[in-house]
């Protein structure tokens, strides 16, 4: 056989951030794709959510005492929008455990564009997905009036959008590491949705002062040591504007809030990011 | 699927320099790789050279390290020992450079069945930084020299197994790599969609293509023009497939006796053969003559239970080379 492919120069390539950039958008848009193509992803992770909500939400209102004379049912609001998100960002990294070991993933992985592509479209991908979900239930829940018209809406979208981030990011952490998704589920069941219910979304964070035994103050401070608490606080604030919140025992500024929700997205994300560029789990790949 | 039309594949013409390490044809140069996973050691410094327009088949049971060469190829696993060059880059410190000259099949499918398979090649194209009018001719090019120009618009999961390998090469051809590597390329297919696949791959390597396989089936590395056979880590035979076979004359004697041993040597001091003992047989490769099987026979009595005579196959090679079965 002969060699006859002609000599000519090299194509102009783009460079790695544009290519890296097109590559991360494709697998986000392949994220986005996939999802609705998969009507089992579409119901679980917003039905499921929904009906606790009802369920919950009816069940335990005649138990439920919180700031502002609010309902259980719109105390419990936020917690779903919250759920949803989590739901959303649970399903499009789980993916990741099959596809790398064989699948869609491999072909990425020996592709020339690093990791950081492969790790920004999984997250925006997802994210858009879950923030999408939410903000479907939200202008729902404006619709049937549970949740007041307001112009702090918007500021609820966009912390919502970098909520849905850190959750995708998070999965990521702890997808990657996995081999199976079996372990993801027995993370899951440890891990994401104990730091859901701790985080305010279910119930009101406990005071640690005053006439609290030790039990309520343990719980206080590990509810606190969560960042997720601070992110439902103020997702809280912005969808119920006009009760006040500073006396239901865990009350940090607005600012506070939002700089916790930040740090965590950008710390989630370079964790992330850190496991996957290492070597040690490339073993794991194969 | 039964594809007879001749395919042409576009020519590589993305780099312009052809040469590694400093030869003409070589694609590839692997030199002294070792490679262990914990105690267990899988390869035992091998050393490997893939030319251009040529298919390079690795042969070896499970459990060989051909696979583990083949994922040191692909960048997949981190280079423990030794050196790798692909096109003249390293494997261990250009990583991304080695990979934008490798085409890769895997054993397990990588196409995206939510996708359609028009949509899978825009997405392997986004990955290799194709886009626009260049993406549009090359995704043409391929699935018309593939025979799936008319299955573009369906989602993968509804096609064929046979389809789905041809996809998978027209997505690893997208970028023109200069080393094709595939994985067991022919697992899981019908015996037409594997005449079809080997004839994808020699028009590859007629276009001047380095095409590199791992194989555990005989018959397919002896369609290769050159054949790596491995065993326990390390190259026990390398050559084109006729010269290894013809290293073991132009027949062979297969013997299955009640007790080789003896057998062994009651045939070396009566015929004065060179007799070579595997597990549970025993191969007399010489140009002996159709009558020494009858003597043989004769000889051996009862304690004979089966003769045969045939050409010398790649599976005695690796016999004659390892002492043990080929166990596939």
């Amino acid at each position: 056989m002969s060699h006859d492919a002609p000599t000519i120069t090299a194509p102009h390539r783009p460079g790695p951030l544009t290519a890296g950039v097109a590559a991360s958008w494709m697998l986000a848009t392949r994220e986005w794709k996939r999802f609705f193509r998969q009507r089992n992803r579409v119901t679980a992770a917003i039905v499921q959510p929904v009906l606790f909500w009802l369920l919950f939400g009816t069940g335990l209102s005649g138990a439920f005492r919180s700031a502002g004379d609010q309902s259980f049912l719109e105390f419990f609001l936020p917690g779903t929008v919250a759920l949803i998100v989590l739901f959303t960002a649970i399903f499009a990294t789980i993916s990741v455990i099959e596809d790398r070991r064989e699948g869609f993933m491999q072909s990425v992985l020996v592709a020339p564009v690093g990791r950081w592509p492969v790790l920004l479209g999984k997250v925006v991908g997802g994210a858009a997905i879950a923030w999408v979900q939410a903000v479907a239930f939200l202008v729902l829940a404006c619709a049937v009036g549970t949740v007041p018209l307001g112009g702090s809406l918007f500021a609820a979208f966009l912390l919502l959008a970098i909520m849905a981030l850190a959750m995708c990011s998070l999965g990521m952490i702890v997808a990657w590491p996995m081999d199976s998704t079996q372990g993801f589920h027995a993370i899951m069941m440890l891990g994401l949705m104990p730091m859901w219910l701790l985080s305010g979304s279910f119930f009101p964070v406990p005071p640690v002062t005053g006439s609290a035994g030790w039990g309520q103050a343990l719980l206080g401070w590990v509810m606190r040591a969560n960042p997720l608490s601070y992110s439902m606080l103020e997702l809280r604030r912005l969808l119920y504007p006009a009760v006040d919140f500073t006396d239901a025992g865990f009350g940090p500024s607005s600012s506070v809030c939002w700089l916790v929700t930040l740090f965590a997205t950008v710390g989630c994300t370079v964790v992330a990011w850190r496991l996957m560029r290492g070597n040690q789990k490339v073993d794991v790949i194969v | 699927m039964v594809n007879t039309s001749p395919m042409a594949f576009p020519a590589n013409e993305n780099i312009s320099d052809s040469t590694a390490a400093g030869d003409d044809t070589a694609v590839a140069q692997v030199t002294g790789v070792h490679h262990a996973y914990g105690d267990t050691q899988a390869l035992g410094g091998v050393d490997l050279r893939i030319d251009a327009s040529r298919i390079t088949a690795l042969l070896g049971p499970n459990g060989s390290g051909k696979t583990t060469l083949f994922r040191l190829l692909c960048t997949l696993l981190p280079l423990q020992k030794g050196d790798i060059k692909i096109v003249g880059s390293d494997v261990a410190s250009q990583a991304l450079a080695v990979r934008q000259n490798i085409g890769i099949v895997f054993q397990s499918p990588s196409l995206d069945a939510k996708l359609t398979v028009d949509e899978n090649l825009a997405c392997q194209a986004a990955l290799y930084g194709i886009a626009g009018r260049t993406f549009q001719k090359r995704r043409d090019e391929v699935l018309e020299s593939l025979g799936i120009k008319d299955r573009r618009g369906e989602y993968c999961e509804k096609l064929s197994g046979g389809l789905k390998r041809r996809a998978e090469i027209a997505k690893s051809l997208l970028h023109r790599p200069r080393l094709m590597l595939l994985d067991e390329p022919s697992t899981g297919l019908d015996p037409a969609a594997r005449r079809s696949l080997w004839k994808c791959l020699t028009d590859l390597a007629e276009q001047g293509t380095a095409v590199l396989l791992t194989t555990h089936l005989i018959e397919e590395a002896d369609k290769a023009d050159q054949v790596v056979i491995f065993s326990a880590g390390k190259k026990v035979a390398e050559g084109p497939p006729h010269e290894l076979r013809g290293q073991l004359g132009s027949r062979l004697i297969s013997l299955v006796v009640a007790d080789p041993d003896a057998a062994a040597d009651r045939l070396r001091d009566e015929f004065g053969l060179t007799v070579l003992r595997t597990q549970d047989s025993l191969k007399i490769s010489s140009d002996v003559t159709p009558d020494l099987v009858g003597r043989i026979a004769d000889f051996l009595g009862d304690s004979l239970q089966s003769i045969t005579l045939g050409r010398p196959s790649l599976e005695d090679v690796f016999v004659a080379r390892t002492g043990v079965h080929f166990d596939a």
